[in-house]
């Protein structure tokens, strides 16, 4: 899509970052020791600290991912939402007021708070490090994403500015700022989404949404195909002529790609209707350049879509402002227009085609259309598991994240933990209920950009209006900031404490650790940046859910045996931690989501063929806790024994 | 050296409220399974219409909402615990 800026929306979006910065360096003058950098003083009240959570949580994979799914996917995109609230009821339940207890800055210290093991040590600093990693991928995927219909700038650009100001943020007052940057964002992320969905609903739906009349929406042709056999097609419209029909080995896609005055265009042949139904495709070149429907950005050919093509039983139809429940009501009896898509490679250019699938509203409010779980739809028993790993992955990710681990240390009290939690919780809940609303807003008011199903939130609310798309855009560019801020903490925390203070044993001042974490904020910022860069187009929900795999499968069996299974011993967390590091990771790696959008491998089968790992991963990495933990029994490594003595691996 | 930093006092309320915790915790997880077993098992199921909705999206909200809800009766039975259970105790800290 080509995005116009408006200076409107840079000017609101200029002071938000402003004022971002402000408070950083007001707070950056009272930064001195490593308590305040890491833990913020360990003196910010619980109100406080329970929105930074949830300002911490709603991340770009809330706002963006989450939306952007639902918007495409329907029903199973909420299913995020469910996934990540009901993970904080294992954060409050079981992990809140024990790892406060038993930690200082990070969460390493509260896993070896009671063995003094040089190998847990190093294990959860490299955890840490590598969550950090895993889930900064989508912020940074999500803040480029951003910049694009705002500043008019590349997703390089993007990625390039977040990463450049989230630096100096963290390297200039660590904890303290990002916990009062989260605070902000997060209240205003909810009443700003809150507004949000009260225009939905006040707008109603239409089966030609024209934005508010701001912008005609594009009527997608059909054209009659006249004879149709094997390769050989022939169309009603004598303004086109017939290029190439386009298909594949097992004939699973047919299409046909047609000229008019020179431009190409690619439509999919409907056999039942013996129609030609218009496509919007994208063509990478040899040369790395982008094709929009044959033409450059610039050309304006890849129209903004999602729409219903029948409302109360009729093609073109409107309705006015509608309820919370006769919004639903409405989707589900009708029929949605989504967009369906397949690649495929030709004379070395990479094609992405995007066709119109109408789908009952009934199948786009329950589950299955992203996640494949009916059998009589085809789901198959390894993509019904993929979906339980799925689900065992967000429920049990969230008590396991190292930068909401570290925000239980910027509390006084653990009964202030708990309490900054349940705060958290009813943020996120409210936030996360909304999120059906804004994205099947998106979904039905012709607001998607197909190629980038991120930008649907945002792009719905420019569609009200410039004003509310640059406050909504600044808020989703602050989330970016401000998860990426609480991240790099996280990760630099695990570098200068977890691994230069202890592991190594360097014994580092106050000063120099504060010096060491700033350092490596900086190293893990530019690691960031080129992950952020790579990863350009995936859905930044789907890669969180990758980072909760990780962090489920190599922290969680650690936290909840260290706190309810006496036996547990060094060697035990230690094993546990590197097995479901390595099993989670190396199924990601291998996946076929993996193949498809990372590696832009088409048509090639790979070798993992479940998408999430952590129903594998995590019972394994218990499992091995559980073993060998039984088979290292001493004194000195019980539990229940001489907290302190060494026991290092 | 130990990552430890902060003795705190001693909680007699840990206990109810680890138990209490756990009960809760599991409590949910039933719920959450039951969520995901009748996706799997009976995906026809989520599709019934309730009321202008559907059990889908009752349950889905039904779950978040649930969570809220778990969430301030642990908070108010841990917060009254604590007051009762630790109101007379001495300064006494723990020794871990």
């Amino acid at each position: 899509m080509n995005y116009v800026p408006s200076p409107w929306a840079i000017i609101l979006f200029t002071m938000f970052v402003a004022s971002v910065l402000g408070i950083s360096y007001h707070f950056a003058r009272k930064t001195k020791s490593s308590k305040n950098y890491f833990a913020a003083g360990g003196n910010i009240h619980w109100s406080v600290n329970g929105i930074a959570f949830a300002g911490d949580y709603l991340s770009a994979a809330s706002f963006l991912g989450i939306c952007g799914m639902i918007a495409i996917s329907g029903f199973d995109g909420f299913l995020y939402s469910i996934g990540y609230l009901a993970g904080w009821i294992v954060a409050l339940f079981v992990v809140a007021e024990p790892m406060k207890r038993l930690g200082k800055y990070t969460f390493t210290d509260a896993l070896d708070a009671k063995f003094n093991s040089k190998g847990i040590q190093l294990a959860s600093a490299i955890s840490t490090l590598l969550v950090s990693i895993f889930y900064l991928i989508p912020q940074m995927v999500g803040a480029g994403t951003l910049v694009t219909p705002l500043l008019g700038l590349p997703h390089e650009a993007g990625v390039i500015l977040v990463g450049v100001i989230v630096m100096v943020i963290v390297a200039t007052a660590g904890m303290t700022s990002t916990t009062y940057v989260q605070f902000l964002k997060g209240g205003l992320l909810i009443v700003f989404s809150i507004v949000l969905v009260m225009l939905i609903l006040s707008r109603g739906i239409s089966t030609a949404p024209d934005h508010g009349g701001d912008k005609a929406y594009h009527i997608f042709k059909t054209i009659g195909i006249t004879s149709y056999e094997e390769d050989l097609i022939s169309i009603a419209d004598d303004s086109y002529t017939v290029d190439k029909v386009i298909t594949n080995i097992d004939k699973k896609y047919h299409f046909v790609r047609l000229k008019k005055n020179g431009k190409a265009s690619i439509w999919k042949i409907n056999r039942k209707k013996m129609e030609l139904e218009e496509t919007l495709y994208t063509q990478i070149l040899p040369n790395g350049n982008t094709l929009y429907n044959g033409g450059t950005k610039d050309d304006s050919l890849f129209y903004q879509v999602g729409h219903m093509s029948e409302l109360d039983g009729k093609a073109e139809n409107k309705t006015g402002t509608l309820s919370a429940f006769s919004f639903i009501e409405k989707i589900k009896n009708g029929v949605v227009l989504r967009w369906s898509k397949v690649n495929f490679t030709e004379n070395g250019s990479k094609y992405t085609v995007y066709y119109q699938n109408p789908t009952p509203g009934k199948e786009v409010l329950k589950p299955g259309l992203k996640f494949k779980v009916d059998p009589e739809k085809g789901a198959s028993p390894l993509q019904r598991l993929d979906f339980v790993s799925l689900m065992i992955a967000l429920f049990c990710g969230t008590a396991a994240l190292p930068h909401i681990l570290i925000r239980y240390y910027t509390v006084p009290s653990p009964a202030c933990a708990r309490k900054s939690t349940i705060v958290a919780i009813a943020a996120i809940g409210l936030f996360y209920i909304l999120t059906l609303y804004i994205g099947l807003g998106a979904m039905v008011n012709g607001v998607i950009d197909i190629s980038n199903n991120n930008m649907s939130a945002p792009l719905l609310a420019k569609s009200f209006g410039v004003t509310i798309f640059a406050i909504i855009s600044a808020l989703a560019f602050a989330t970016v900031l401000g998860t990426v801020s609480g991240l790099i903490v996280a990760a630099s925390g695990a570098v200068a404490h977890d691994l230069m203070d202890r592991f190594l044993g360097m014994k580092l001042t106050d000063n120099n650790k504060v010096k060491a974490g700033k350092i490596a904020a900086i190293g893990v910022g530019v690691v960031a940046i080129i992950l952020g860069i790579l990863f350009k187009g995936m859905n930044v929900s789907y890669l969180v859910g990758w980072a909760f795999a990780v962090a489920a499968s190599a922290n969680l069996p650690a936290i909840i045996m260290i706190l309810f299974w006496k036996k547990t011993t060094a060697k035990g967390v230690f094993s546990s931690i590197i097995v479901g590091l390595v099993v989670s990771l190396g199924m990601i790696l291998l996946s076929q989501e993996t193949f498809v959008n990372v590696y832009k491998i088409y048509g090639v089968k790979a070798p993992v063929q479940i998408n999430n790992p952590a129903i594998i991963s995590v019972p394994l990495s218990f499992l091995t806790l559980f073993v060998v933990s039984l088979f290292t029994q001493n004194k000195s490594q019980e539990l229940s024994g001489n907290v302190g003595e060494g026991s290092s691996l | 050296m130990h990552g430890k930093g902060t003795e705190w006092k001693k909680d007699n309320a840990s206990t109810l409220k680890e138990l209490l915790g756990k009960w809760l915790c599991l409590l949910y997880c039933i719920v959450y399974a039951g969520f995901i077993l009748v996706n799997v098992v009976s995906p026809k199921f989520m599709g019934i219409d309730f009321g202008s909705l559907n059990v889908a999206i009752v349950y889905g909200f039904g779950l978040i909402i649930f969570a809220i809800i778990l969430a301030f009766i642990y908070n108010h039975v841990s917060t009254h615990a604590e007051e009762i259970l630790n109101d007379n105790e001495s300064e006494e800290e723990v020794a871990e």
